[in-house]
């Protein structure tokens, strides 16, 4: 009965034509139908952010968005930040070192939200930087080694684009 | 939850949008704009449409300009949009001052100005700041266009004088003249919660004395609305701290506070008196 629509995703760069019904959100079609399950799903009602992705260069909750209104747009998931030969992008290695994670679970949402964040503003400041991670929720690690580990990884970013 | 299943229509123009609204309407089709309370209530299953008409599409939608002496924001601006308004004088960064308020970034970068004025939450910064500032409101349909004034437009908590089958195209907010104070403060319980109680203030001042106060309060009762006796207490006034604090115990005795999980009928009353002070010494710095 219900409607099923031909959609074109492109995420990560690699385009992906699905048979879909519209009430599918972005997130369940990226988890079910992409196999991409790196994102994850918490509470399926926008509070938590475990479900952040990037659209067009922006974070947006991947739960809150039905698949077929992401047609055209570039879509960058967790899975599409380490590099081609699978070394690891400055946010990733620095949530290691700066152990930003204990379960992982809110880390997917994390990676991405802080992501597009430096994307935007580079230089953000300490404030705005808090601000921006009370988006999303982590039960496990407290917020302090997730802020220090962006922060290196925007130094290490910064350091990057200077030299020549 | 999923949400139920629906039939999805990327409408292109207004015209495509209202004449599918005209079509679908009494079949329980509603619009998307940001999607940002619809589809956390239709995972609930508290909104099961069966039709959904998407205006995301709509690039006639997405203007947000001064024109003479008003703001106009199309149904597709998102609250980031306004967030970084570069536009507008006093207005815009009265406006920007609020975004920052609500919800989160990745909620803000989809999340619409007018389709937080459809949904109508008693505590949406968006639906406080029309109220107060005289914003008007244009809803399409294929019977016809209106304007609506935001005072009277919500009738309740999420219930405003929008019929089912007409489209707001835009909303329209005076701008403030240059010199206008303003003030704007709002308790939740966590960074992005809808709050508990919020209050604006604007007013002028002219040989010392306060010009044109306005006063609207939000979260409180199931809309937002303007509170006459505090504004009756500051017009004329010199501005300092006794008469904020005597304009904010106005305030207080004006409402009638809701009472549910949040927060209790006395909490809500202690809280207008804190917000409304708080913005009113905001607009000081
Ligand atoms: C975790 C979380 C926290 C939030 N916190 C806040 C907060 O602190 N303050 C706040 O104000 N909001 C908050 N919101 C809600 C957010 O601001 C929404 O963006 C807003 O309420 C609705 O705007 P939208 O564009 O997303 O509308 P949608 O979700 O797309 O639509 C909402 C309703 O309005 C109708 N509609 C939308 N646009 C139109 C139109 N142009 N014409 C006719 N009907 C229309 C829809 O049919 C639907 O019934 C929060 C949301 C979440 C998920
Ligand atoms: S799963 Fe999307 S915000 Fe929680
Ligand atoms: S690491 Fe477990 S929720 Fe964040």
């Amino acid at each position: 009965m219900s409607q099923k629509l031909e959609v074109k995703l492109t995420v990560n760069g690699r385009d992906y034509v699905l048979s879909l019904e519209p009430r599918w959100t972005l997130a369940d079609v990226l988890r079910e139908h992409c196999g991409l399950t790196g994102t994850h799903l918490g509470c399926e009602h926008g509070v938590c952010g475990a479900c952040t992705v990037m659209i067009d260069g922006q974070a947006v909750r991947s739960c809150l968005m039905f698949a077929v209104q992401a047609q055209g747009k570039a879509i960058v998931t967790v899975e599409g930040l380490a590099g081609p030969g699978g070394e690891l992008h400055p946010l990733q290695q620095a949530f290691i070192d700066h152990h930003a994670l204990q379960c992982g679970f809110c880390t997917p949402g994390f990676l991405m939200l802080a992501h597009a964040t430096l994307l935007e503003s580079p230089d953000i400041d300490d404030e705005a930087l808090i601000d921006i991670l009370a988006s999303n929720l982590c039960r496990c690690t407290g917020y302090k080694n997730i802020l220090a580990a962006v922060k290196t990884a925007a130094a290490v970013m910064k350091a990057r684009r200077r030299q020549p | 939850m999923k949400p139920a299943p629906f039939d999805y229509h990327a409408a292109r123009t207004v015209e495509e949008a209202v004449a599918l609204l005209a079509e679908y309407a009494d079949r329980d089709g509603r619009i998307i704009a940001g999607g940002q309370s619809f589809v956390p209530m239709m995972a609930f299953r508290l909104a099961r449409p069966s039709h959904v008409i998407d205006i995301n599409g709509i690039a006639a939608l997405g203007r947000l300009a001064v024109e003479g002496e008003v703001l106009r924001i199309g149904a597709v601006v998102r609250h980031a949009a306004l967030e970084t308004l570069g536009c507008a004088g006093v207005l815009g960064r009265l406006l920007s001052q609020m975004a920052r308020l609500i919800a989160h970034k990745p909620i803000r970068n989809r999340g619409t100005f007018c389709g937080s004025i459809v949904n109508a939450d008693p505590a949406a910064e968006w639906c406080l700041a029309a109220v107060t500032l005289g914003a008007e409101i244009v809803a399409q349909s294929v019977r016809e266009i209106r304007v609506l004034g935001a005072d009277g437009f919500f009738t309740g908590a999420m219930t405003t004088t929008l019929a089912p089958d007409e489209l707001v195209t835009e909303c329209r907010i005076p701008l403030l003249r240059d010199g206008t104070r303003f003030g704007f403060d709002e308790v939740s319980r966590r960074a992005g919660d809808f709050a508990m109680a919020a209050a604006l203030a604007t007013y002028r001042v002219e040989d010392g004395r306060i010009v044109e106060p306005r006063i609207g309060v939000g979260g409180v009762e199931p809309c937002p609305k303007r509170i006459a006796a505090a504004e009756a207490r500051l017009a004329g006034a010199a501005p300092d701290h006794r008469l904020f604090a005597a304009a904010a115990s106005e305030a207080a005795a004006a409402v009638e506070p809701m009472d549910d999980g949040e927060a209790s009928r006395g909490y809500r009353q202690r809280l207008v008196r804190a917000v409304v002070t708080r913005a009113l010494e905001r607009s000081l710095s």
